[in-house]
């Protein structure tokens, strides 16, 4: 058997060592690590994914630990991605998220992973897709994804989950203004934490207002819901409102597009690297790219014109570009 | 990547060191998980294996070493984590140095450690893969 077999095997049987190991490869983006993710992807589709996020300091972490909590309860497995950002400058990271897990992340049934941001933009990890392909095909009933602290442009989340949770607190001052325009809209349940603090209902007038403005016209109107997740307030009322958007998805033949629009996502993602890939290959070749250059500084070439030379260039260098 | 967990076993209350380390080999480009204070042996060596770390740095002040990190080495052995370094900082007499050493620690980073030394430490020794 090769190693690939053996790992695949192994993370179907949901073994947490082969789950870790698997989830290192394609982390490092290897060639192994996509053939892994090959072989995994037949076997995924069942869990419901569930994505956090919301601004720093909201209680995200807690929020997962709890709902970790009640979700075994409930007698289901939970898988946990979460990310932190990584240092622009050094590529270091401090992945924190696990200090306000403890409690949930000790049982067998749980299996958490902190990811780095690694550069990449839009709130998760370039991992994080194939990262939710592995714990999908290991059987996780439930695979929640916990974003970097995220403002307004941190949405990638939405391609990825089936379900997304924007959390916000009271308190914060100007928290709806400041998310309105982005995370606010890709909100399927939204999660006022720290309700027992004033102001909480407040925040959750100011939500209601803001989804009542413009989402008349959408099937799925978002409920709020208020939680302590410091105690474990409201999480019952949180797996309800999963399970109640799960249903709708499912009855309107949501999921299915939702799969088509992962992979689709996968394919840009996919693009992007190659585009960028094909760019490093062309500044390599320093003839090539410096008469590029002077080209375009010259005023004899625009940019899209260098950047079609570069592509077709790529396609002539195929396999080195395209591995 | 090199990907390190920095644990506090026990029950002292003390990470200013941890989170100095922890900081220096984030600034050093690695990726650092901390989890905290008053972890078990079982919950730390747990997370070393779901994180899939290349090193596990461990602090102790509490004087508790003797029994912690026996107890830490067996669950590492026993889920056969064997490639993982681990380091062991915090106070430890000089006396318990060799015993740290042969229930399987790499080496001792007493105070007033140059945290570039460990850094160093870490990258002679781990294989910085990707």
């Amino acid at each position: 058997m090769t190693e690939i077999q053996d790992l695949v095997e192994g993370i179907g049987q949901g073994e947490k060592r082969a789950v870790a190991r698997g989830l290192t490869w394609i982390e490092r983006d290897s060639e192994k690590g996509k053939q892994l993710v090959r072989a995994l992807f037949p076997m995924a589709g069942k869990a419901h994914i569930v994505g956090i996020t919301g601004a720093p300091g909201v209680g995200k972490s807690t929020l997962v630990n709890r709902l970790t909590l009640a979700l075994r309860n409930h007698g289901y497995r939970v898988g946990i991605l979460a990310v932190d950002p990584s240092s622009p400058f050094t590529g270091g990271a401090i992945l924190g998220d696990r200090i306000r897990m403890q409690e949930s992340v000790m049982d067998q049934g749980v299996f958490m992973r902190s990811l780095a941001s690694r550069g990449h933009l839009g709130g998760l990890s370039r991992a994080t897709f194939g990262a939710v392909t592995l714990l999908d095909a290991a059987g996780f009933d439930y695979i929640l994804i916990e974003t970097v602290g995220a403002g307004q442009s941190e949405v990638e989340i939405m391609q990825l989950a089936h379900s997304t949770m924007v959390v916000l607190a009271p308190g914060l001052g100007d928290d709806i203004q400041a998310i309105k325009a982005g995370i606010l809209e890709i909100g399927q349940i939204f999660v006022v934490n720290k309700a027992d603090r004033d102001g909480a209902d407040h925040t959750a007038r100011a939500i209601r207002g803001m989804l009542t403005l413009g989402m008349q016209h959408l099937e799925w109107f978002p409920p709020i819901i208020k939680t302590v997740a410091e105690n474990g307030e409201g999480m019952d009322d949180l797996i309800a409102a999963i399970a109640k958007h799960r249903e709708f998805l499912q009855e309107s033949g949501r999921l299915d597009s939702i799969r088509e629009g992962q992979t689709r996502h996968l394919i840009e993602l996919a693009l992007q690297d190659w585009s960028l890939r094909a760019m490093r290959l062309a500044e390599q070749d320093e003839t090539f790219w410096t008469a590029l250059r002077e080209a375009v500084a010259h005023g004899q070439a625009d940019a899209a014109d260098a950047a079609r030379k570069i592509v077709e260039s790529a396609q002539r260098g195929g396999a080195t570009v395209g591995s | 990547m090199i990907r390190v967990l920095v644990a506090k076993p026990g029950l002292d209350g003390h990470d200013r060191g941890a989170k100095v380390i922890a900081r220096a080999l984030r600034d050093a480009g690695m990726e650092v998980v901390y989890t905290g204070l008053h972890q078990t042996p079982e919950q730390i060596v747990d997370a070393a294996l779901q994180e899939d770390v290349d090193v596990l740095a461990l602090s102790i002040l509490s004087g508790a070493h003797p029994t912690l990190v026996p107890r830490i080495m067996d669950l590492v052995r026993e889920n056969k984590m064997d490639n993982m370094l681990v380091l062991l900082g915090g106070i430890i007499p000089d006396d318990d140095v060799d015993s740290m050493i042969a229930a399987g620690i790499s080496r001792v980073f007493g105070p007033g450690t140059d945290t570039q030394d460990i850094v160093d430490y870490i990258r002679e020794r781990v294989a910085d893969d990707d």
